[in-house]
């Protein structure tokens, strides 16, 4: 038996270290986690998306009181109990609806800060892997989420992509009933993707979430130059109150205080885009409610999901649907396609540079196209050709890290 | 800081960029109207006033000439009649004939209901006024769908008023004596309501749903909704869509180019063009946003202070962060 001290008073400091070793946590969690003192600003992103995930919960917790998952009542209990008739229903709604769009907007400058930067590799794998399993998660997370207020859109979407499941050739029909409940999305199929929209997922975005934490501890996070840190070092020259010549801060309060004021800066954006501009995040079309004897003339996904769309459509329906799969997949094998010996960002990095550029522009060309019509000919040839480099780009990268050579220190 | 500010531009520069591609450019894209030779069409409401500009492009653009040559005489009279001085009091003796019909009882004819004309001269144009009584398939824009106008369910004007002047006579009255100030809801209900539900609004083809204190009662009405929905259906070829979230589902463009003139969007629809002048489409879009998007007011007051708040935050977070970084490099 631990040794628990009679006269310390209930809650006092002493009390919980006994109980819950709340010094060691603050320690091993605040004080001293080291944070490089050389980052910008999008190294306030995970803490931004942290933000903006307890946002969405919050506003979901309202609109869950409220939802009702019946495709009878699914349309109106959105779009009028909720918008019409529930106090300040359509502030939370379209914190939900701005959050869901903005979200991706900032996983994708989080992702692509690790890209740049080469914080995927050396140590970092895991931490790689569980922000994948985060951008899975998330992305499932809103598909189902958009089925839920039974518009137009919600309908077609839950069709097109429950028929991805067939398998194309391998004529899979029994699968696809099998996910929906049903032959076409109805009851069934609504409650099951209303049941995963509201625990399922959430619960293992939470898990992720504590496990993303939880490999980022180790490792510690990189820094602007990718230089190798002792932290040990450089966090005890921080205790002894050399703070200029430590190459370190503490987690909290310091690093804290410029997440904070990033936070802030994104809150304005955030709140101008709710109040102001929500339309971008909530499409016209999912305002006629669903209706399945009439298909709208243009049927896409989110903006964030389009990249990964135009990969599926410009090809065959077999070759569509690998090369769909591929792209689904591809970004999980980043630490280990990359064969470079270099945590350095980007442009220290000669050809992936190049690379990394190309990537981007390749994929907004493909986002781009995946809403613009098909047929129109300069957009289909476009599209085939950005999905096609962008299938290439995997392999160009393991030749093109194979011969990257290591940098000097301090180069 | 340097730095930062050059990493900021990049990023914002990226996600605008993919923000301009997705949204302003793939949406006109989308929705971009073109004529055989692949021109595009630029579709406007000519701030609801009729001339029969568009109709006279319509029928170009299909070939025929017959067509183009009767629409050009058609609103060539109807630019005559306006130019005549109308008489109120004789005009109120030739709206007499309009009273047996137009009489306010909403009685279904020819498969829909008789539109009140209350607030008619407030509410619509004066040369569609003109148009309609002169020719109502040709001023609603619905030619293509009779044979003969005589088959219209208004075609009977023909036989009862066919002089221009008693023409310009009884625009001239309406636009006197049947102007009054309308209410949003008013503009909707002679406009749009015999054809177009508003569930929000708990209106049907018949109006304002009474409440009903027994239950009979209430399905009877139910019944008489049905009823008239039938006939509304059977006439149009199709229920016209229930509009209560229409002004979300719908560009702004959109609707006002589509209520000015359904073909230019929609050839071939058979919805009528109604002839709403710019103060009655302005009353029929502000109720459609009362039923569809009832929040527009708290949001544009609450959004300031929001806003604000975040703002005080984000000079005190910095303020926080600029001591704390103070003295690390």
């Amino acid at each position: 038996m631990a040794h628990f001290d009679k006269n310390a008073k209930p809650f006092s400091n002493k009390w919980l270290d006994e109980r819950i070793a709340i010094n060691t946590l603050k320690r091993v969690l605040n004080t001293e986690y080291w944070i490089p003192k050389d980052i910008n600003f999008l190294w306030a992103m995970g803490m931004v998306l942290a933000a903006t995930f307890g946002l969405l919960v919050i506003s979901g917790i309202f609109l869950l009181m409220y939802y009702k998952p019946d495709t009878n009542l699914a349309f109106d209990s959105v779009n009028y109990t909720i918008m019409a008739e529930v106090g300040y229903g359509w502030l939370w709604r379209h914190i939900h609806g701005v959050g869901a769009s903005i979200v991706f907007l900032i996983i994708y400058i989080h992702m692509f800060t690790g890209i740049y930067y080469g914080s995927y590799k050396q140590g970092r794998e895991l931490i790689w892997l569980s922000g994948m399993g985060l951008f899975v998660a998330f992305s499932a997370e809103a598909f189902s989420g958009y089925m839920l207020p039974w518009g137009q859109m919600s309908y077609w979407a839950g069709m097109v992509i429950t028929n991805l499941f067939s398998g194309g050739s391998l004529e899979a029909y029994g699968l696809v009933e099998w996910i929906r409940g049903d032959y076409v999305p109805g009851d069934a199929f609504l409650t099951r993707f209303f049941m995963l929209h509201v625990l399922l997922i959430p619960l293992v975005i939470i898990g992720l979430i504590v496990l993303h934490f939880g490999t980022l501890r180790l490792p510690h996070v990189n820094n602007q130059e990718g230089a190798e840190i002792d932290f040990v070092e450089a966090g005890e020259l921080w205790k002894a109150g050399k703070r200029k010549e430590s190459k370190v801060i503490p987690f909290s309060p310091v690093f804290l205080s410029k997440d904070i004021f990033v936070m802030g800066v994104y809150f304005i954006l955030f709140f101008y885009l709710v109040f102001y501009h929500f339309d971008f995040a909530m499409d016209p079309v999912n305002f006629d409610p669903a209706d399945g004897l009439k298909t709208p003339a243009h049927i896409y996904p989110e903006w964030y999901f389009l990249w990964s769309y135009e990969i599926l459509r410009p090809f065959g329906k077999d070759v569509g649907l690998i090369a769909f799969a591929i792209a689904q997949v591809a970004f999980v094998f980043l630490p280990f396609i990359d064969r470079s010996p270099n945590v350095a960002p980007a442009h220290k990095r000669g050809l992936f540079q190049i690379w990394f550029w190309v990537l981007i522009i390749d994929l907004i060309v493909l986002t781009a196209m995946g809403k613009l019509p098909p047929t129109d000919p300069v957009f289909a040839i476009v599209g085939l050709i950005s999905a096609c480099l962008f299938l290439a780009m995997g392999p160009i990268l393991f030749i093109i890290t194979i011969f990257e050579k290591k940098l000097e220190k301090g180069e | 800081m340097y730095r930062e500010l050059k990493v900021l531009a990049v990023v914002v520069f990226f996600s605008l960029l993919t923000y301009y591609l997705v949204e302003p450019y793939a949406h006109h894209e989308m929705h971009k109207k073109v004529d055989a030779n692949g021109t595009e069409l630029v579709i406007e409401s000519h701030g609801f006033t009729y001339d029969g500009r568009d109709d006279i492009a319509e029928a170009k653009r299909s070939g025929n000439e017959t067509l183009v040559a009767t629409k050009i005489d058609f609103w060539k009279d109807v630019v005559e009649i306006s130019k005549l001085e109308g008489d109120v009091t004789t005009g109120e003796a030739v709206f007499a004939n309009c009273a047996g019909c137009h009489n306010g009882m909403s009685m279904n004819m020819g498969g829909v209901i008789v539109p009140n004309l209350d607030h008619a001269g407030r509410i619509y144009d004066k040369n569609y006024l003109i148009a309609l009584i002169k020719d109502p398939a040709m001023a609603s824009n619905v030619d293509h769908k009779y044979a003969d106008t005589s088959m219209h369910p208004m075609g009977s004007i023909k036989f009862t008023v066919s002089d221009n002047q008693q023409i310009a006579d009884v625009v001239a009255y309406m636009l006197e004596k049947k102007a009054e100030e309308v209410t949003p809801k008013e503009a909707y209900e002679e406009a749009c309501v015999r054809c177009h539900a508003l569930r929000y609004k708990k209106m049907t083809q018949l109006g304002d749903t009474p409440t009903f204190k027994h239950k009979k009662d209430a399905l009877a009405h139910e019944i008489k909704v049905i009823e008239e929905q039938e006939k509304v259906q059977a006439y149009m070829g199709n229920l016209p869509p229930d509009l209560s979230m229409i002004i979300r589902a719908r560009s702004a463009h959109f609707l006002e180019t589509f209520v000015a003139n359904p073909q230019g969007q929609l050839p071939g629809t058979s919805m009528p063009r109604v002839g709403l002048s710019q103060e009655g489409y302005d009353k029929v879009k502000a109720y459609l946003t009362e039923a569809g998007d009832p929040s527009k007011k708290a949001r544009e007051e609450l959004g300031p202070w929001v806003i604000g708040f975040f703002i005080i935050f984000t000079i005190l977070a910095y303020l926080w962060k600029k001591s704390m970084w103070r003295d690390l490099h």
